[in-house]
């Protein structure tokens, strides 16, 4: 492996952006390919389908064999409220390969104490998201049970393309969300996007049995529904 | 230690630049029940240190050795594992799958 491709790849990454490392196996030849540039690259279609998949993989393109080294951002998990489950939340989402962030403008409860390995951001969501706006490959946990807190973050995960929205509380807090969403404008698909009561139906009851679920449900966001195409306007 | 993909590549490069002969191992295709999926890497240094898997623990042993020869002839390799009968829990994969794997040194 070309060490300027390993540190093109390894860039991207950091920088969150999405491309594919080319190696010919036949003499071992070598590119990074963003995915701003993939349009122009001979193995477009190849290298669209493997980006979109999210998958590393062996092609065969015009006799020659291939293998594509798929980097997508790593997953990012934005837990609005510094509260218990996010306790037990933060750190399996660590283990299960996703970067939680905690928001929570209540100094009292975003604490480096409460969240000793988490960065938390003691600020208001609107402030924090546009410090660091979501991105397709982001998952958003609405937990405060708290409107001031909860919706103006929601707003900003609906109008975004972030890959997962979930939102604690039943069916009937849930209900008067989403009537306050569609007074924000907010239609029926869009509204549907969002995960409430949040997490599978595996009969939770603990903070951390209810951070199971809500892994459980991010993993099968990420995994199963095809990602859209990295042309799609958010 | 748990380490992602991620961080496997992250380290390929932290330890080349700090002068050491690094390979990198990469699982380029699977059949059957492969323990690891395809894209999985392993990064070894000349003194056999690694890190991350393409196994899951059945063939890593002989990816290093082969990464060693790798690393001295800077020529890539590869590599494929199987059940191999009586040889299975020695150097294969028990769980019964076969792997591809392409090892090539860092320049």
């Amino acid at each position: 492996m070309r060490l300027d491709v390993l540190k093109a790849l390894n860039a991207a990454r950091r920088a969150r952006r999405a491309g594919v490392m080319v190696t010919r196996f036949s003499d071992g030849d070598q590119r990074f390919v963003e995915a701003s540039a993939i349009a122009a690259d001979p193995l477009a279609d190849a290298l669209e389908t493997a980006l979109r998949m999210g998958k590393s993989g062996s092609v065969q393109v015009d006799g020659a064999d291939y293998f594509l080294t798929v980097q997508a951002p790593p997953p990012r998990l934005t837990l609005i409220g510094a509260v218990h489950i996010s306790q037990a939340l933060a750190p399996m989402a660590r283990i299960a390969g996703l970067d939680p962030t905690i928001i929570d403008p209540r100094t009292a409860f975003a604490t480096p104490e409460r969240f000793p390995d988490t960065p938390v951001i003691a600020e208001w969501p609107e402030e924090a998201l546009a410090a660091a706006p979501l991105d397709r490959y982001t998952a958003v946990c609405l937990l405060t049970h708290d409107p001031k807190i909860d919706d103006p973050a929601l707003i900003a995960a609906l109008k975004s393309d972030c890959f997962y929205i979930g939102a604690l509380g039943s069916k009937k807090t849930h209900a008067k969300r989403i009537e306050r969403m569609r007074a924000q404008g907010f239609d029926e698909q869009a509204l549907a996007r969002i995960h409430a009561p949040i997490g599978l139906d595996i009969g939770a009851v603990s903070p951390a049995e209810i951070a199971v679920s809500v892994i459980g449900e991010i993993v099968a966001a990420l995994r199963k529904k095809p990602r859209r195409s990295e042309t799609a306007a958010p | 230690m748990l380490t992602r993909e991620d961080d496997v590549l992250e380290a390929a490069e932290a330890w080349r630049d700090s002068g050491r002969e690094v390979a990198i191992a990469t699982v380029v295709e699977t059949w059957g029940s492969a323990p690891r999926p395809v894209g999985s890497h392993l990064v070894i240094d000349a003194d056999g240190n690694f890190l991350g898997s393409v196994s899951g623990g059945c063939v890593e042993g002989a990816v290093v050795e082969e990464a060693a020869e790798v690393i001295a002839s800077g020529s890539s390799r590869m590599l494929e594992f199987g059940v191999a009968d009586e040889t299975a829990w020695r150097v294969g994969l028990s769980c019964g799958g076969r792997i591809r794997v392409y090892v090539e040194k860092l320049n």
